[in-house]
C-alpha cells in the first residue's frame, strides 16, 4: 500500500477516534479547546510513530508471549522522551497537559497498531501508519476542542468569536461526550457517501 | 388476526363452518386506554395547577410555558421526519414533556433558552435512542439538568415572588428575582425562612396554596397533588412510587433534617416544598423510566426519595429531586430483574 493511502487511510476511514473509537478518555478530557488538543496529538504523533518503528524493527526479535510486556515498555519509552523533551523547551504549554501526555503509556490505539500493524510489516509502512494514526488522533482532537471551544467559552484558539458563551455544557465532560457522538455520526455519514464501510476492531493489519 | 377471522366467519357463515380456535398473538385483552388519551388526561391534571401558576407569576411564565410546548412539539415533528419515522406528535407525549419542561424551570427565565433544553430533553434523549418508549431518562428532567449546567444563573435566580406582577406592572418582572423558601434553607437553615415568611399556621397555608417564589411544578403543592389523586383515580398511576417517594423524604427528612439531633426535622416543610409533588406524581411514574411491578415501583419510589433528602441535607444544590430521579432512571431494568413476578410453572426440571 503507498504510504499516501497509509496517511489518508488513518485520517478519514479509520480515523481512531472517530471510526476506531479508541483512545476516547483523552478524547473527552483534554478537548476543552483547540490548543490542548493540537498538543497532545503532537505528543501522540511522535510516540506513534517512533514505538511503530521500534516494534517494526524488532519484530523478529520479541517473542510472541512477552510482547505487550515489550510494548507496554517500548511505549514508555518514547513518552518518557517526548515527555522531558517537552516540560525542557515549552514548560508553559507542557502545564496544560502534562498529566495526559504521561498517560500516552495507556492509550489503546497506540499499542493497538503496534499489536496489529507494525509487529507484521516492514519499517516504512509502520512508520507511515503511525503518522496516518497519529494525525488522525491529532484531528480528531482538533475538531472536537474547536466544537467544544466554540459553543463552550465563544472562542477559538483563545480568540473571543462570539463575545457570549451559548452552552456552558460543553466545556463539561458531559458536553465532550456529547461532541464526540455527534461528530462520530457526522463522520460516518460522510464517509458512507464516499462508499467507505466501517473498518475492523483496531484497523486493518 | 383475531378480528379478522371473526369477522370473516361471520359474513361466511353460510358457506364455511367458523373457526373452533382463534389464533393470534397477544395481548389478547385490551383496557382500551390508549397512549393519546393518557397523555391529554395527563395535560388535564395539570391544567389547574398551571392557571394557578399563571395568575401567580403573570404572563412571562405563560409565555415561557407556551414556547416549551410549541418548541418540544416543533422539535419532535421535526425529528421524526428527520429519522423517517411515523410522525406521531398527536400522541401528545411531547406536549407532556413541553408542560413538565416548563415546570421545572424557574418562570423568570429568558425565552430563548427553553427550545435549547427541548433539543435537548426531545432530539437527544428520546428521539435519538428510537423515541418514545425507549428513552433511558426522563426527557423533561435531563432538559432541567442540561439548563442548570448552560445557563446556572438564569436556573437558580429567576424565581418571581407571588403576585408581584400586580404591582410591579407586567413588564417589570424580569428585574424581580426572590429566594425559593428550600435555597433559604440551604444558605442559612430555618431561621433564614422564617426571616423572610411568616412563621406557623400561614406559612403552610402560603406553601399548600403555592403562594411562594417557585418554578411552576413546586409552588401549587394541593393543586398538584389533587391532579396526581385524580391520575391515581383514573388508573394512570398506581400508589406506589408516589407513597414509597413521599413516606421516605418525610421519614428521612424528619430524622436528620434538624439541627437538634435526631428526629427533630420539619417532614411538612420538606414535602410541601420544592418539587416533591409534581417529582412523586408525575416525574417518578413515567412509564417509560420506572419499573412495571408493584415491588419495583416501591424499591424505585424509596430510592428516589432516599437521593432527594440526601442532596437536600447534605448536598450542593438546595433542591435534589430532579437529579434523584435521574440517577434511579437507568436502574430500572435492575428493578425489572430483581422483582419479576414469579412464573406460574417454573421452566421443567431435569429429572436424575
Amino acid at each position: 500500500m503507498p504510504v499516501f493511502q497509509l496517511i489518508i487511510r488513518g485520517l478519514l476511514a479509520e480515523n481512531p477516534v472517530f471510526r476506531l473509537a479508541l483512545s476516547m478518555c483523552p478524547a473527552v478530557a483534554v478537548t476543552t479547546n483547540i490548543k490542548n488538543g493540537f498538543l497532545l496529538g503532537c505528543a501522540v504523533v511522535f510516540v506513534q510513530v517512533m514505538s511503530n518503528i521500534t516494534a517494526s524493527v524488532l519484530r523478529k526479535f520479541i517473542h510472541p508471549r512477552v510482547r505487550v510486556v515489550i510494548y507496554t515498555i517500548i511505549i514508555a519509552t518514547w513518552v518518557s522522551t517526548i515527555d522531558m523533551i517537552m516540560s525542557a523547551y515549552l514548560p508553559d504549554l507542557y502545564d496544560q497537559v502534562s498529566l495526559y501526555i504521561k498517560l500516552i503509556v495507556v492509550f489503546a490505539i497506540i499499542i493497538s497498531r503496534m499489536e496489529l500493524f507494525a509487529s507484521k510489516n516492514p519499517v516504512t509502512p509502520s512508520l507511515f501508519d503511525g503518522l496516518g494514526m497519529g494525525l488522525g488522533f491529532m484531528f480528531g482532537l482538533m475538531m472536537i476542542g474547536a466544537v467544544r471551544e466554540l459553543l463552550g467559552s465563544g472562542q477559538l484558539l483563545g480568540f473571543d468569536i462570539l463575545g457570549v458563551k451559548p452552552l456552558l455544557i460543553m466545556i463539561l465532560p458531559a458536553g465532550g461526550f456529547f461532541v464526540i457522538g455527534f461528530l462520530m455520526s457526522v463522520f460516518n455519514i460522510i464517509l458512507k457517501k464516499l462508499g467507505m464501510g466501517a473498518p475492523p476492531a483496531g484497523g486493518h493489519h | 388476526m383475531a378480528a379478522e377471522s371473526v369477522n370473516n366467519s361471520v359474513g361466511a357463515e353460510t358457506k364455511t363452518a367458523p373457526p373452533i380456535l382463534t389464533v393470534s398473538v397477544s395481548p389478547h385483552i385490551h383496557s382500551g386506554k390508549t397512549t393519546a388519551g393518557i397523555m391529554w388526561t395527563v395535560i388535564l391534571s395539570l391544567a389547574p395547577a398551571l392557571a394557578a401558576n399563571i395568575y401567580f407569576f403573570g404572563s412571562h411564565a405563560a409565555a415561557v410555558l407556551l414556547t416549551s410546548v410549541l418548541s418540544c412539539v416543533m422539535i419532535e415533528a421535526a425529528c421524526q421526519k428527520l429519522l423517517k419515522r411515523p410522525v406521531r406528535v398527536s400522541d401528545g407525549s411531547a406536549v407532556v414533556t413541553g408542560i413538565l419542561l416548563a415546570m421545572v424551570v424557574p418562570p423568570g427565565v429568558p425565552l430563548y433558552i427553553m427550545p435549547l433544553a427541548a433539543v435537548m430533553s426531545i432530539f437527544v434523549v428520546k428521539e435519538l435512542v428510537g423515541g418514545l418508549g425507549f428513552n433511558v431518562f426522563n426527557p423533561a428532567l435531563v432538559g432541567r439538568a442540561f439548563l442548570v449546567a448552560c445557563f446556572p444563573v438564569a436556573m437558580t435566580t429567576a424565581y418571581i415572588d407571588p403576585m408581584s406582577w400586580l404591582e410591579a406592572g407586567a413588564g417589570a418582572a424580569d428585574a424581580l428575582s426572590a429566594a425559593t423558601p428550600l435555597t433559604l434553607l440551604k444558605h442559612g437553615g430555618m431561621e433564614a425562612v422564617f426571616q423572610h415568611y411568616p412563621s406557623g399556621a400561614q406559612f403552610y397555608f402560603d406553601l399548600v396554596l403555592g403562594l411562594r417564589p417557585g418554578s411552576l411544578g413546586e409552588t401549587p403543592a394541593l393543586l398538584l397533588a389533587l391532579g396526581g389523586i385524580f391520575l391515581l383515580l383514573r388508573g394512570i398511576i398506581t400508589w406506589h412510587i408516589p407513597v414509597a417517594m413521599m413516606a421516605t423524604v418525610a421519614l428521612f427528612t424528619w430524622m436528620f433534617g434538624g439541627d437538634t439531633g435526631l428526629f427533630s426535622g420539619n417532614p411538612l416543610f420538606h414535602l410541601l416544598n420544592g418539587g416533591i409533588m409534581l417529582g412523586a406524581f408525575y416525574m417518578a411514574t413515567d412509564y417509560v423510566t420506572s419499573p412495571t411491578t408493584g415491588k419495583g415501583k416501591l424499591a424505585f419510589g424509596i430510592g428516589v426519595g432516599l437521593l432527594t433528602t440526601i442532596i437536600r441535607l447534605k448536598g450542593g444544590y438546595p433542591e435534589g429531586v430532579a437529579y434523584a430521579i435521574l440517577l434511579m432512571n437507568p436502574l430500572t431494568p435492575c428493578f425489572e430483574r430483581w422483582f419479576a413476578p414469579k412464573r406460574f410453572a417454573g421452566p421443567p426440571k431435569a429429572k436424575a
